[in-house]
């Protein structure tokens, strides 16, 4: 059986979501410099909103963004039933001298954000690399990774699923945790 | 989306449309790592790739190992020509050889055909066959058929006839399957000393005239003659051949269309295309070359995909 409990709704994804644009703004300014990249293929949503919110903050149209496939880039290939299909690599600027932002909408075990890394840096040398992600499933990580901007951190069983919905997907936005009951 | 349905790459006839359809959403992802300024995946960097070529290979054995190299495999390489093949040593003990080494993937060229098959019955490695004898060429067949793909967007209803000697072309019937299968329709055209007893079977005509071959099809893909092949000869001369089923700019020039032309090389150039048609903008040739990178490349990956973990 399923048992299911929605964490965030539409509202506070958007709250959530303006919070952590104001956050990026601290510290990248105009983003003059700044690169925000989304990890294929669920970082590509929250991307396009953050995307879309700075625009309207700062008035800059032109923020640099893209989006990276990891899936050359996995450490479990033979590890793995399904098939890795890659998406889209979708980053059509050098990052050379680039402060990036990656972008996901969860954080678990921390190795997506490991090949990312590894896949970022075949376009150059960026000069810093930020994690910013909606969820955080903190003592979850098998890396030592940690995120720079949080949306909202959730302490949850490893056995347990945290699903974000997009409005682009399935029609509404809300982020749910989702208990198998044995 | 589903895994590949078969562990080996050992004939396109072995394969299902979802396969195909697989390897070439995933060749179309590797043509942007190509671009990118480091081409170099870790993908299978725990794994060790043996490309066996007991026949001369020039383009498959360096875009193989290029693909393989982009893809972070150690690779080991061996022609039978500087072996103990020809010592008398069996292929199965070659393998064995090579396999107590520690090998997770073999990449087989051999003159027999089924060489690859009986590999597979044999060994405990994933097996590419990379031409057996005149039996089949899957990877060829793979990067042609992509290659309509990336040229016209799908392959579907798409009227391809293939030229030349269709008897000992694996090529052909490689070809054959993996373009029926994604709803393509296929003829072909040669001599009819060069065409297989059981054409009909395949669901697959033959044209005996080149200029109706070229009016009704949309690609041409000229294959070539293999002489290496023929301890008989199967038409009187190289000259008579290639007046009848040679493809040059006047016989293009006198179609009332445009038809693509394909070859999978090397060119006997004069004989089954001219230079003006093989360096003109009909020709995809090259195109192919290119593909022959990102076709193999998704294929390894796939495969590789389904070793069990370490």
């Amino acid at each position: 059986m399923l048992e299911e409990r929605e964490i965030l709704n539409k509202e506070s994804i958007v709250i959530t979501i303006e919070r952590l644009c104001h956050q990026l703004i601290e510290t990248h300014n105009t983003f003059d410099n700044t690169v925000l990249i989304g990890v294929q293929p669920r970082g590509t949503y929250l991307n396009n909103r953050i995307l879309e919110k700075l625009e309207l903050i700062v008035c800059n149209s032109n923020i640099a963004s893209g989006n990276v496939d990891i899936s050359f880039y996995r450490d479990d290939l033979m590890r793995r039933d399904e098939p890795i299909v890659p998406e889209i690599m979708d980053i059509n600027i050098s990052l050379e001298g680039k402060n990036v932002v990656l972008i996901d909408d969860v954080l678990f075990t921390g190795r997506s954000i490991r090949s990312a890394i590894d896949a970022l840096m075949t376009f150059g040398r960026p000069r810093s690399v930020e994690l910013l992600t909606l969820i955080d499933r903190r003592f979850s990580r098998d890396l030592p990774i940690q995120p720079n901007y949080v949306g909202k951190v959730i302490d949850a069983m490893e056995s347990e699923k945290i699903i974000v919905e997009w409005k682009e997907n399935t029609g509404v936005d809300r982020v749910l945790i989702r208990k198998s009951k044995q | 989306m589903s895994n590949l349905s078969v562990d080996h790459l050992l004939g396109i006839k072995y394969l299902k449309k979802s396969d195909v359809e697989l390897i070439f959403k995933t060749a179309d992802n590797f043509k942007k790592i190509i671009n990118q300024p480091i081409k170099k995946v870790p993908s299978l960097r725990d794994i060790t790739i043996a490309n066996l070529f007991f026949e001369d290979s020039t383009r498959t054995k360096l875009s193989f190992e290029l693909a393989e190299k982009r893809l972070s495999a150690d690779v080991i390489n061996f022609a039978s020509g500087s072996s103990s093949v020809k010592k008398g040593e069996t292929l199965l003990d070659t393998v064995n050889n090579i396999l107590a080494m520690k090998v997770d993937m073999i990449v087989l060229r051999h003159p027999n055909p089924g060489a690859s098959v009986f590999l597979s019955r044999n060994v405990d490695a994933k097996i590419v066959n990379a031409g057996d004898g005149t039996h089949e060429h899957p990877t060829q067949a793979l990067l042609d058929t992509y290659s309509i793909r990336e040229k016209y967007g799908e392959v579907r209803d798409k009227r391809i006839v293939i030229i030349g000697d269709i008897l000992h072309s694996r090529v052909a019937l490689s070809n054959i399957y993996c373009l029926q299968k994604l709803g393509a329709e296929v003829k072909v055209c040669g001599p009819s000393s060069l065409m297989p007893k059981h054409l009909d079977s395949l669901g697959v005509t033959h044209f005996s005239n080149l200029k109706k071959a070229l009016e009704w099809c949309d690609i041409a893909n000229v294959l070539r003659i293999q002489l290496e092949r023929q301890d008989v000869n199967y038409f009187p001369s190289l000259r008579e051949y290639s007046m009848l089923y040679g493809i040059d700019k006047k016989i293009l020039d006198s179609l009332n269309k445009e038809i693509t032309i394909m070859h999978p090389g090397p060119i006997n150039r004069g004989v089954e295309l001219s230079s003006d048609v093989a360096d003109s903008n009909h020709a995809i040739i090259l195109d192919q070359v290119e593909n022959g990178v990102a076709t193999p490349f998704s294929t390894w990956f796939l495969l590789a995909g389904k070793i069990q973990g370490n």
